[in-house]
């Protein structure tokens, strides 16, 4: 229906798009919004029902023609609905954009089904999620095959034969199986993608028979016919053969394709290849294609909140409206407290033109950052950050300079001026502060949460190298010659490169010649050697140390292999300079010959304990590399009394965030299932309200904005982070005693899931309940560098 | 960098325990009171209060062990201060009775104290003794994912069963649906395996089944061995044989179940021993001290 040309069509009906169409609707505007399903917002469709939506973050305010507040799934669906209505919304279901041509004033929009629209100006907000990837085979839309499972508690004695491997696939085939004979197709001979928890509860039901599995798999065809009662057919290429399998349903759950390559197809620049980058986009959230606009999560936007004021702002841009954006107060109030007499966007244009690193970040990205950035003006001689803080953000400095203290007994002060950063360390390494930054005169600073620099540093490659370069003169500086000027090291330093090492990675093998130096500026590695027939792990080097330092002393034959226990970034040197630096550097020298001495005195001492190598390969196959502090029970004087979990809960409203049971042991000691407060958080990666932060003394902690959304807990591979209700009171000790009162979890009727996790006490002083409730001394809470002790008294 | 409950700060409350012991003794030894010695001299009347003190105190571990956000000290260090403090009760209260005893509330309450210390020092005993063993009996399994290799044991010998005829068949299924782990307290702690099956036996013409035991599985066992004797369908032989295996996992598991239900109610029973004599003690201490002061 290639109808009139509209003003503006409106790709994806999420928050962002429907709020951009009911605007453009509202002001009369010609367009059309096209949605791919058969729903408004597909995205919020696809929550669990009933699910409590929040309307985070809680100080922008709302603006748009359509309502939206904190309220059930249901609710908000609802009213979204009867906006659109309202507004009288053009809308086009089952409308999936395949492809876009054209320009400016005269873009051609082609669907899936073969429709096509004209219109002057796009505005793209198809969001992330992407669409499920289809079987690919004859039959793949047949009404019985669907791509996802909403409730599986609706479907009972079906024949279901769930295809895919990752978790999405286990999670329904293990809880269809409840109910229904279920089979799982797997195209290999393992499920090498799940995680942990998933992976167990899967082998089990398989091997219990709960499930059949089929490995090593592939799906033929789908036959559209009734057989044997059931609605279709399910034809498979097997291992020994085809099977025909008679189903009530299929469900495909093969992963989404992320939308990417259709933005790209339309002609959307992205800044890098990491897929968390987003595209360029101007302050009016035009793309680099003239009269293509983006906005909502595909623009970088996760919350809803941002989406629907994005919707409302573009239509205005595109009219031609310069309004201001809904931001613009608060930024405002963020630049009222500072010495300057600029408004918004002038402060703005001078935070750009003082601050290097700013120059590559385009002006919506660098607007966020600063409303994200906090800005202070610290006394001259006020503490900044300490060495050991556990912090994470990352410095600016705008006016003025601080003093960054790396060697307290000399008195070493690197002086960091206007226009610079530092705080980079902590940002990379993911480990505490390892020096002491005081404030100078006139100082004024921009301090930016890890989450936002993280998210530049993957978007923006110039950020990167920039960090990256700084990185490499500091922390070699810093480490190898505090006291000695910068000068004499740029050799050193333009010799240097940065590394990247995988999980199981190997460095440089036992034997193999080699005069590299490698200085860990992120993950972790081991030092093994070959004993007996068997790699055995004689130490651990965290972030911050270095290994290598005997081949640079003469001795080119490597004595250990080194591999990456975790994905690790080093910083490597070759032996030329650094000899040369420790030639006028006799106390350098004195220094590197301590630590392999020191070294070798380790190794021997763990060869000789013979247990101890295989307790540390141990601990560091359960992924300790990336630990900062994690619980350690020792099996030999744990009697079983539960008193830490119980502990755990009676301080944490009723759910105890440890099973002491679950997870392995080695030669006694046992790791439980416990959050080890990573040097990295996977937890992090993927929160859309940045509520989970790292505290000062070190702990990983979720706050209450936590949406209920479970990316957090599908994304620590250690299966430690479960979705409670908030608890309730815990009984008094007295009713323990006197009654037997055991804690509960209380459920409120309306009460929203949350994250919870670990927090190690952070609110109790004295430090985790769990250790400190512990009768025998069992449990400990310790960090992977105490590892070789744990190790040496078990030898 | 695991350090005991025993050993808690180098063992310093072991060290304050011998302290107050010898303490004691050095008193009791120089002070020489004109009576014989005994509760109500000098002496006895502090060695009495310093030993009640300490009663109440060791009760107080256990409102300690339960408040968990308290910050006076830990739990560990609590119990390394429980244990010696307590054994040194031993030595105070004897000091304190004078070595009069007789039938009546006071010795009853130093009989009770007794009975008490030797109870904590039982689970002492258990508590260094069993966690090891435990672990290594566990063999990296939980008690669920036996439980759970025991029922997928058990499904697939009634599967298996099924190709067999009378009367096999149904011994099987009643030596699974009369398996027993656990029950009482006493089944728990004495590990004894009371699993039982049915047989047929003869009574007069009429066969009647019974049931027997079948500890160990031992008795099915022993039955599939003589049906693969007796056996000449070498595709029953094949059953029977497979049988036997799926038999004799069971029997090696419920073993290790078995085990492990006993050192875990080791590890715990003590205390249902220890906490009640404990409040007997409390009650006929009280006793004993009122009747002190009102016979005075
Ligand atoms: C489980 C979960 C819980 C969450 N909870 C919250 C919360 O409580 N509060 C909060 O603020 N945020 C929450 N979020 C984040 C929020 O869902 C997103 O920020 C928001 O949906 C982004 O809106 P959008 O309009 O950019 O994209 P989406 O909502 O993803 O909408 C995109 C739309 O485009 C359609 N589409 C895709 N491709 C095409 C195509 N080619 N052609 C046509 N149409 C297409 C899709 O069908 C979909 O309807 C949560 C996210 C998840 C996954
Ligand atoms: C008169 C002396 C004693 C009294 C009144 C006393 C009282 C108590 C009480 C009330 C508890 C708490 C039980 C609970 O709530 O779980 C306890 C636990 C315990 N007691 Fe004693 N006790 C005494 C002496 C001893 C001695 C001498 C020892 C050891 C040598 C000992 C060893 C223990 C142990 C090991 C525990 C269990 C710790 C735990 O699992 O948390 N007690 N005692
Ligand atoms: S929750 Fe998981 S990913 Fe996050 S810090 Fe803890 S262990 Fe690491
Ligand atoms: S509190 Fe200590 S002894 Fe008790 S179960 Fe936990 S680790 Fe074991």
């Amino acid at each position: 229906m290639a109808g009139a040309v509209v003003d503006i069509a409106v790709l994806g009906s999420g928050p962002a798009g429907l709020s951009a169409a009911a605007r453009a609707a509202e002001l009369g505007v010609s367009h059309v919004l096209l949605e791919a399903s058969d729903h408004l917002a597909l995205t919020i469709q696809r929550y669990q029902k009933g699910k409590h939506v929040m309307a985070e973050p809680g100080f922008l305010p709302l603006r748009s023609g359509i309502d939206f507040d904190a309220g059930t799934r249901e609710n908000i669906l609802e009213n979204w609905y009867e906006g659109a209505k309202k507004h009288k919304v053009n809308v086009a279901f089952r409308a999936e954009v395949s492809t876009i041509t054209g320009q400016s004033g005269a873009f051609t929009i082609r669907t899936q089904s073969g429709d096509s629209y004209q219109a002057k100006t796009i505005v793209l907000a198809i969001g992330v999620q992407g669409n499920p990837r289809l079987l690919g085979v004859p039959g793949q839309e047949a009404a019985f095959v669907q791509y996802q499972l909403d409730d599986p508690d609706e479907y009972s004695d079906e024949t279901i034969v769930v295809v895919g491997a990752g978790d999405a696939a286990i999670e329904n085939a293990v809880a269809l199986a409840r109910d229904n004979r279920v089979y799982i197709v797997n195209r290999r001979d393992e499920f090498a993608r799940a995680k942990e928890g998933n992976l167990t509860r899967i082998t089990d039901a398989i091997e219990r028979g709960k499930i059949q599995g089929l490995f090593n798999t592939t799906v033929k065809e789908v036959i559209n016919q009734p057989e044997e009662g059931r609605p279709g057919v399910i034809v498979l290429n097997g291992a020994d053969g085809e099977v025909r399998i008679p189903v009530n349903r299929i469900i495909g759950r093969l992963g989404a394709i992320p939308p990417r390559a259709f933005v790209e197809s339309c002609g959307v620049k992205f800044p890098s290849d990491v897929p968390a980058a987003v595209p360029e986009l101007t302050r009016q959230y035009e793309s680099n294609v003239p009269g293509l606009y983006i906005i909502g999560a595909l623009g970088g936007y996760p919350l809803i909140k941002q989406a629907m004021n994005q919707g409302y702002e573009v239509v205005e841009y595109i009219r031609g409206n310069p309004i201001k954006p809904v931001d613009h107060d608060l930024l405002a109030k963020k630049f009222s407290a500072l010495p300057y007499k600029y408004d918004v966007d002038e402060m703005l244009d001078f935070l750009r033109n003082e601050i290097l690193l700013f120059g590559p970040v385009n002006p919506l990205r660098f607007r966020e950052l600063m409303l994200e950035s906090r800005f202070s003006t610290p006394k001259a001689g006020a503490v900044i950050f300490a060495r050991n803080d556990y912090t994470d953000s990352f410095y600016f400095v705008l006016d003025g300079w601080v003093e960054v203290v790396i060697d307290e007994e000399k008195d070493t002060r690197i002086r960091v001026t206007a226009g610079q950063f530092f705080g980079e360390m902590s940002l990379i390494s993911g480990r505490r502060r390892n020096a002491t930054v005081y404030a100078g005169e006139f100082c004024v600073l921009i301090e930016t949460p890890r989450r936002s620099m993280m998210r530049l540093i993957s978007s923006i490659d110039e950020v990167k190298r920039r960090i990256d370069e700084i990185f490499i003169l500091r922390a070699i500086h810093s480490q190898f010659a505090p006291n000695s000027d910068p000068s004499e090291l740029a050799e050193l330093i333009s010799s240097a490169e940065l590394r990247t090492y995988n999980r199981g990675d190997v460095l440089f093998a036992e034997g193999e010649q080699g005069d590299e130096l490698h200085l860990v500026r992120r993950g972790s590695l081991t030092v093994s050697r070959f004993i007996n027939g068997k790699d055995m792990v004689l130490s651990y080097v965290p972030a911050g140390k270095y290994v290598g330092e005997m081949g640079l002393l003469g001795n080119t034959k490597r004595t250990a292999s080194v591999r990456a226990a975790v994905p690790t970034e080093t910083v490597v040197m070759k032996s030329g300079p650094f000899n040369a630096l420790l030639d006028h550097q006799p106390e350098l020298k004195a220094q590197v010959e301590e630590q392999i001495r020191e070294r070798l005195n380790l190794n021997s001492q763990i060869e000789a304990g013979g247990e101890g190598g295989k307790i540390l390969s141990f601990l560091m196959a359960q992924g300790l590399g990336e630990a900062t502090d994690v619980l350690l029970i020792d099996e030999s004087l744990c009697i079983r009394c539960d008193n830490c979990e119980t502990a755990c809960a009676d301080t944490h409203e009723g759910t105890s965030r440890l099973d002491r049971e679950a997870g392995p042991t080695y030669a006694q000691i046992h790791v439980p299932t416990s959050c080890r407060h990573c040097e990295h958080p996977h937890c992090m990666k993927d929160c859309p309200p940045d509520a989970i932060s790292r505290n000062a003394s070190g702990e990983v902690t979720i706050a209450d904005n936590c949406i209920g959304c479970g990316n957090c807990e599908s994304n620590c591979p250690y299966g430690v982070i479960q979705m409670a209700y908030p608890g309730s009171e815990q009984p008094s000790v007295w009713s323990r005693i006197l009654f037997g009162a055991t804690g509960s979890k209380a459920k409120a009727p309306d009460a929203q899931k949350q994250a919870v996790k670990c927090d190690m006490c952070s609110t109790l002083k004295g430090g985790p309940a769990c250790v400190r409730a512990c009768p025998t001394g069992a449990a400990i809470r310790t960090s992977p560098e105490n590892f070789v002790n744990l190790v040496k008294r078990s030898g | 960098m695991h350090q005991s409950f025993l050993r808690f700060a180098d063992a310093l409350y072991m060290k304050v325990a011998i302290l107050l012991a010898l303490a004691s003794i050095v008193a009791y030894w120089a002070y020489d009171p004109l009576e014989p010695h005994n509760g109500g001299t000098w002496l006895g009347y502090t060695l009495g209060t310093v030993g009640a003190a300490l009663i109440v105190w060791l009760t107080l571990y256990g409102l300690r062990k339960r408040s968990y956000r308290s910050r006076l000290g830990t739990v560990q260090g609590w119990l390394s201060a429980h244990v010696y403090l307590g054994v040194s009760l031993l030595i105070i209260a004897t000091l304190h009775t004078g070595f009069q005893f007789g039938f009546n509330i006071h010795t009853l309450a130093y009989a009770l104290m007794i009975a008490v210390i030797a109870s904590g020092v039982w689970g002492v005993v258990m508590y260094v003794k069993y966690p090891k063993m435990v672990t290594n009996n566990r063999d990296n399994l939980t008690r669920k994912s036996i439980f759970r290799e025991i029922s997928e044991l058990d499904r697939k010998a009634s599967l298996l069963v099924e190709a067999l005829g009378s009367p096999v068949d149904r011994m099987m299924i009643t030596s699974i649906q009369l398996f027993r782990v656990g029950g009482g307290v006493w089944a728990q702690l004495s590990g004894r395996d009371s699993s039982q099956m049915m047989v047929p036996v003869m009574s007069g013409k009429k066969q009647v089944w019974k049931k027997v035991s079948n500890t160990g599985q031992r008795r099915m066992l022993n039955i599939l061995a003589g049906q693969v004797a007796r056996s000449r369908d070498p595709r029953i032989t094949a059953v029977l044989q497979e049988l036997s295996d799926v038999v004799s996992t069971k029997a090696s598991l419920m073993q290790k179940l078995l085990k492990d239900v006993r050192m875990q109610g080791l590890m715990e029973f003590w205390l249902y021993i220890h906490i009640p004599l404990t409040f007997a003690l409390l009650a006929t201490l009280m006793a004993h001290i009122v009747s002190v002061f009102y016979y005075w």
